[in-house]
């Protein structure tokens, strides 16, 4: 799950990692109120979405004078942000974070997260701060520094000081940066954090270290242990149809093409779409309704791809295994019945009571086309979107 | 033969009344596995279909010698489970349970790689040795006594490609579902060292997906140390970057993790690579 910038930085305060001072702003009247607290000059004007490149894309500024930051708030507050990230339909802008401007004397990279392949938590830093950071690691692999710590061990003094010369922080920023990154380790692993990451963490030129940025991305699996995180998530960052989904707890994710999809299982789900593609047509949408899914579940999935109103044909794949094909067809015939359906729905279905399946969406009288396998799904489906 | 679980294996099952428990353990018992003893804390004394329920593993495995043990507790007691199962000396464990956070088995992880008991999952389907035991969720009757070994990511995904060999004529030695997280147990390497191993399979097929780097190393060891023919097939190919597609290993993290680069690196080292769900019985008897 991800959070804003200046959650993930009230959540620093709370681990003494150091940030500027700053103020969240959800209007113009907010914005001026933040500017005017501040009280002197220059101030950062930071659009806050969950989507990296603000900076490129307009939403970051930095005013020198109250007038100035005032106009930039009033800019970037309701502007619709363009990033790599966002795609092209962009997304408004509907908090800013107002910040007092630093002097940066060095710009660097700090990152915490899983390796996969040794399950140990890596700290990644760089001297190349502020850019980036896979065109880093891509170009210049040895400016990228990699410490593996043991989760069962925890971090140990000779890995803070291996990641600071590495750095190389000034001898009177040592403590400190030691204390900070030892701070963030202990933030990584109590809040259950998938990704933590500081681009770009700053030296000033009085030498102190300060989190310029901060990203935090929580792991969805552990949030049941940290109820309070769960006041942080924003709906609006979210797609509706994904958030109405996540309430039934259905593994949907909303994409650009026009056939919708429903399958049990995340990985037949990924083949599926692929299926699609294959045959010539593009997939709308990731649903897993899962192995354990119930009736209920299978109708509320296809309520939400039908509402979708890009998906023009719909194709049902579902191996029973502990899903039954009954429970199933069950499911797909009261949602068909409540909503009704106008456009072609295409059943492939296969495994466990398979026959008790068919026999109750062929007694529904609903117009359900059946397909004898995967590869003839496929081109029945990408043949109706034509 | 076959490789991890057979006839011989005595199994425990965790968290055995629950809903989830209580109807798999049937379903496996009803396959032939030997299920000898459940654990579930607080309810030690009782029994689920004659088997008995003991509060603690290390007590169900002095009472009934079982030897391996079936996890369906909740997410956020997995690890706790796994770690207790570990603790009890159990030879395999294999943990069905999806949702296990991850900073959970990052020390499950780390403390089994100093320990002799096996893990496979979590977030997986389970092993089976068809006709002689099925310790998971799999559906049995889709499975046939065979030769091709399987080993995946996946669950559904699996019984798919299962059901098509099958259909195909072609039985299965032992499949294996290593699990759809980002941290696991057993890994593809493991599975294709043993099945190198066992003169019961003939040939394998492997099941991978977006997300990691598993598929590549694995392809790299099958080029270098497996002389048996193996098919591949990699879920994916039409994710997009940077979203969790279900599984929470399965993810498209900047460049890495890409289906088609695991593609790529299949081909690359001779493996014979299915393009499409549909034919993957079809090749399989092909290049088999």
């Amino acid at each position: 799950m991800k959070i804003h910038e200046y959650q993930a930085k009230e959540l620093f305060r709370e681990y003494n990692i150091p940030v500027p001072v700053g103020y969240v702003a959800f209007s113009k009247q907010e914005a001026l109120e933040s500017i005017k607290k501040l009280g002197s000059f220059p101030v950062v004007v930071k659009a806050q979405i969950h989507a990296g490149g603000r900076g490129k894309g307009g939403g970051v500024k930095l005013a020198s004078s109250e007038q100035e930051a005032q106009q930039f708030a009033d800019e970037i507050l309701g502007m619709t942000l363009v990033t790599h990230q966002t795609g092209e339909v962009g997304k408004e802008v509907k908090k800013l974070l107002i910040e007092a401007g630093q002097s940066i004397a060095r710009e660097l990279y700090l990152s915490l997260l899983v390796d996969r392949e040794t399950a140990k938590i890596v700290i990644m830093a760089s001297t190349e701060g502020g850019m980036n950071i896979e065109e880093v690691a891509e170009k210049t692999p040895e400016k990228i520094i990699k410490v593996y710590v043991d989760p069962l061990m925890g971090i140990s003094g000779y890995q803070l000081r291996e990641v600071a010369f590495g750095l190389n922080i000034p001898k009177t920023a040592m403590k400190e940066f030691g204390a900070m990154l030892k701070n963030f380790y202990n933030m990584f692993v109590e809040k259950d954090c998938s990704m933590v990451e500081i681009n770009p963490l700053i030296l000033t030129s009085d030498d102190r270290v300060i989190a310029l940025d901060a990203k935090v991305d929580f792991d969805s699996n552990a949030l049941g242990k940290h109820k309070e995180l769960m006041e942080l998530r924003d709906l609006d960052e979210e797609d509706p149809l994904e958030v109405e989904a996540s309430k039934f707890n259905l593994n949907y994710i909303n994409l650009d093409g026009n056939v919708g999809n429903i399958v049990n299982g995340a990985g037949l789900a990924m083949a599926t779409m692929d299926i699609i593609k294959n045959a010539g047509a593009e997939p709308a949408n990731f649903m897993d309704v899962g192995g354990g899914a119930t009736a209920e579940m299978v109708e509320n999935a296809f309520r939400i791809i039908l509402a979708d109103k890009k998906v023009k044909a719909v194709l049902i794949n579902i191996f029973g295994g502990i899903l039954r094909c009954d429970i199933f067809a069950e499911g797909i015939v009261e949602a068909a019945k409540k909503t009704g359906i106008n456009i072609p729905v295409i059943v492939r279905m296969e495994g466990t009571n398979v026959e008790k399946g068919k026999e109750i969406l062929s007694n529904s009288n609903l117009e359900l086309t059946s397909a004898i396998d995967l590869a003839d799904a496929a081109e029945k489906v990408a043949a109706a979107v034509k | 033969m076959s490789i991890f679980a057979d006839k011989n294996t005595k199994l425990l099952v965790q968290g055995i009344t629950g809903k989830e428990g209580k109807f798999h353990t049937e379903q496996c018992v009803e396959y032939g596995t030997n299920i000898v003893a459940g654990v579930t804390p607080g309810k030690g004394g009782q029994d689920v279909n004659s088997i008995p329920v003991f509060n603690t593993v290390k007590e169900a495995v002095k009472e009934t010698g079982a030897n391996t043990s079936l996890i369906f507790v909740p997410p956020l007691l997995g690890a706790d489970a796994i770690l207790e199962a570990i603790d009890a000396d159990l030879e395999l464990i294999v943990a069905i349970t999806e949702g296990i956070p991850i900073l959970d088995m990052v020390k499950v992880k780390n403390l089994l790689n100093t320990k002799k008991t096996g893990l496979i999952g979590p977030n997986c389907p389970g092993i089976i040795t068809p006709g002689e035991t099925k310790i998971g969720i799999m559906p049995g009757k889709i499975h046939k006594k065979g030769n091709v070994g399987v080993i995946s990511r996946s669950g559904t995904l699996t019984y798919e490609v299962v059901d098509q060999l099958t259909k195909n004529g072609m039985g299965q030695s032992t499949c294996i579902g290593i699990g759809g997280d980002p941290v696991n147990g057993t890994n593809f390497i493991d599975t294709l060292e043993a099945f190198e191993n066992d003169p019961e399979t003939h040939a394998i097929v492997m099941v991978g997906e977006i997300g990691g780097n598993a598929e590549e190393q694995a392809a790299e060891y099958i080029k270098a140390n497996v002389t048996k023919p193996v098919v591949g097939f990699i879920a994916g190919l039409t994710a997009p970057p940077g979203r969790r597609m279900g599984h929470a290993g399965a993810i498209i993290s900047g460049s890495s993790g890409t289906g088609k680069a695991k593609i790529e690196s299949l081909q690359k080292n001779g493996i014979a690579v299915c393009e499409n769900l549909g034919t993957i019985g079809q090749l399989c008897r092909k290049v088999f």
